[in-house]
């Protein structure tokens, strides 16, 4: 499914917060890259950076330090508004909360089409209707739901406009930041279903940031786990969830209450302690493909303890 | 036998609206024993939280009415009760823990205080008796330094530990009915273990009956004894936790199952999606209102309601499939590997 094309890559990415003095390092170097075709999971608690990281590779943010290269170009480097507005088109977001991310007062219709105004395009009437009625039908709803307004649709069929949206402009990556933790149980699944079927469909991209670990497992293709601020471990989803190196990510992985009861009985929460990491730590690869970061002993020390 | 400590006989809860009458809650049943951990699971809209607030007697009147039924908690009925009879329950032999610790506690108070309240409103003690239990109770939720923290603000604590504040708020008065009302769903993992740990041992000790409101799964495969399963404004299936889980018999809570990915799933393989979505309940479906959204509806699901069927002495479910007369039909993949795999671990004796 995924090439060995690298889509993005983020190289030693900084997004502080604050006062330059004193400043709250919500992303703090961290560097990954996602191909072409492919799923990456970024996982952590509240507060990890996942939400900003995925910000500030949109361009949402005046990132502090590093480098985000989208198709070979740095995108914090493209001046001229041709190449900016180009760049946005490749790359769209999908936002956490389908009631705040609608505009109350537009249509569903008017919602999708906006992205085409800006870039303008489909400036043909009817050939704007037929693309608005394809990315209705696309994400699962119809022709008739193009003239309501946000509030006439459920949550479920909100995300759905809200994908549609981000679908408009036939981009090739898409941030899908928190997309269905708003939503209940059984469209949850409608949802992620969605997105894996457009996902094969248009060769589409994502960075999915969760903290539900089971949906994103299930969904990437690699998992990249934060905290504080740091990428602590990276590698294959059932790399990093059947064999976690990080005791973060353990700690992580055991506190995800499954919905089995004879496992829930036997399992052992196990508790995290963070290790202060000083700054000689980098990202080590103890297997093909697999990182995690830390010095070079508190990896080695990890390793042994993961028993690989 | 275990002695009951609350039945709900035929709930029937609606609110007036401007779109007309909603009929949120809509003949439930249930009874909880000394003890247990029930766990009330269902989509927003559902009518679990309804259901638990009724109890708490917290349903606004108006809009609210109480349309039908009775709310027995130790044999005694709680709706013809007036709000002073009321609060002498409410805090103390029920009480109750909410989903959002930032929004449950008061800003400008400090928690020791918060604390001190309960148990002066309700327990005769002297101020300084209420003191010494509220930093005992503040040690019990696992809040480390008690005596420093008493005298802090909300504001001053973690997400995490905040909950714990609330969770010694609800306990100050030592009920026998706690009524947990999603109460981790807005912490972080590592957190919420933590927080469901605290809540089973403190559980053990106090034999506290708990009914907990939640819409995940796994939180209920955690914690709970027995399961009810709402949808609509009413319980379509409940049973023991492993009832529910390894032999669900209700095509919603196969569908609610199947829709969470497990360690067996493989990424090719598609989720198992109910389709659509709730139905409006100003005016519910006539017949099965699931059947709109159920694949194996039958046709007699779009006139007629089922009853409940029982399936075990433990376990009942409200689907006419459970009918003698009903076809054959095949249990969806993901359910049929959990059955297999609880006959698998009973073989090997759990």
């Amino acid at each position: 499914m995924n090439s060995n094309h690298k889509l993005l890559e983020v190289k030693n990415l900084s997004q502080y917060f604050g006062s330059p003095s004193n400043p709250i390092k919500a992303v703090d170097e961290i560097s990954f890259h996602i191909f072409e075709g492919e799923t990456l999971g970024l996982v952590g608690e509240s507060g990890s950076g996942k939400s900003t990281t995925g910000r500030s590779i949109i361009g949402l943010y005046d990132i502090t330090g590093g480098e985000v290269i989208f198709k070979g170009k740095n995108i914090h480097q493209v001046k001229s508004k041709k190449e900016q507005k180009q760049l946005k088109r490749e790359m769209q977001m999908i936002f956490q909360d389908p009631y705040a991310s609608l505009n109350p007062r537009m249509t569903a219709g008017e919602i999708i089409s906006e992205g085409f105004d800006i870039h303008g395009l489909y400036r043909n009437k009817s050939e704007r209707q037929a693309k608005i009625i394809s990315l209705l039908e696309a994400v699962g709803l119809n022709r008739e739901h193009m003239t309501r307004y946000p509030h006439e649709f459920s949550g479920g069929q909100r995300q759905r406009i809200g994908i549609a949206r981000a679908l408009s402009l036939d981009p090739s990556f898409i941030i899908a930041d928190e997309p269905i933790s708003a939503l209940d149980v059984s469209i949850q699944a409608q949802v992620v279903n969605l997105l894996k079927e457009l996902q094969e469909e248009r060769n589409l991209t994502y960075l999915f940031i969760a903290h539900d670990l089971s949906m994103v497992k299930y969904i990437s293709d690699r998992i990249a786990v934060m905290y504080r601020g740091k990428i602590v471990e990276l590698g294959d989803a059932d790399e990093i969830y059947h064999h976690p190196i990080h005791p973060y990510t353990k700690s992580l992985l055991s506190a995800v209450p499954l919905p089995d009861p004879i496992l829930e009985r036997k399992r052992k929460r196990i508790p995290y302690v963070h290790e202060e990491t000083p700054d000689t730590a980098k990202m080590h690869e103890p297997l093909p493909n697999h990182f995690v970061y830390g010095t070079d002993e508190q990896v080695n020390k990890w390793v042994h303890q993961a028993q690989l | 036998m275990k002695k009951p400590l609350l039945e709900v006989k035929n709930l029937k809860i609606n609110f007036k609206t401007y779109a007309g009458l909603v009929q949120a809650v809509r003949g439930v049943d249930f009874t909880l024993y000394e003890g247990e951990t029930l766990a009330i699971v269902g989509e927003s809209g559902s009518g679990k939280s309804v259901t638990s607030n009724a109890i708490m007697k917290l349903i606004p009147q108006p809009p609210g009415i109480y349309a039908d039924g009775h709310i027995l908690f130790e044999g005694k009925d709680l709706i013809p009760l007036s709000d002073k009879e009321m609060s002498k329950i409410r805090g103390n032999e029920i009480a109750m823990i909410f989903q959002d610790p930032m929004t449950a506690l008061n800003p400008t108070i400090r928690v020791g205080k918060q604390i001190m309240e309960v148990i002066l409103k309700h327990k005769k003690v002297s101020k300084h008796e209420a003191q010494e239990r509220a930093i005992e109770l503040l040690r019990q939720v696992g809040i480390p330094m008690p005596e420093k923290r008493f005298n802090q603000f909300p504001h001053e604590f973690s997400g995490g530990m905040r909950q714990r504040v609330v969770i010694a708020i609800a306990l100050a008065a030592d009920p026998k009915l706690l009524i947990a009302d999603e109460p981790t769903t807005a912490l972080d993992v590592t957190i919420q273990a933590q927080i469901l740990e605290l809540l089973k041992e403190l559980q053990k000790k106090r034999k506290t009956s708990i009914i907990f409101i939640t819409h995940d799964l796994g939180v209920v495969a955690n914690v709970a004894d027995r399961v009810a399963v709402m949808y609509a404004g009413q319980i379509v299936e409940y049973g023991t936790v492993n009832d529910i889980f390894y032999n669900p018999k209700h095509p919603y809570t196969w569908g609610l199952l199947g829709s969470m990915p497990d360690l067996n799933n493989k990424s090719d393989e598609k989720l198992y999606a109910i389709p659509g979505s709730p139905p409006d309940l100003t005016n519910p479906p006539i017949g099965d209102a699931f059947a709109p959204r159920n694949k194996y509806a039958l046709a007699i699901d779009f006139e007629k309601e089922p009853p409940m069927f029982k399936v075990s002495d433990t376990h009942y479910a409200k689907t006419w499939l459970l009918h003698e007369y009903a076809p054959k039909i095949d249990v969806p993949e993901p359910i049929v590997r959990r059955m297999e795999r609880y006959k698998k671990e009973a073989e090997l004796g759990e």
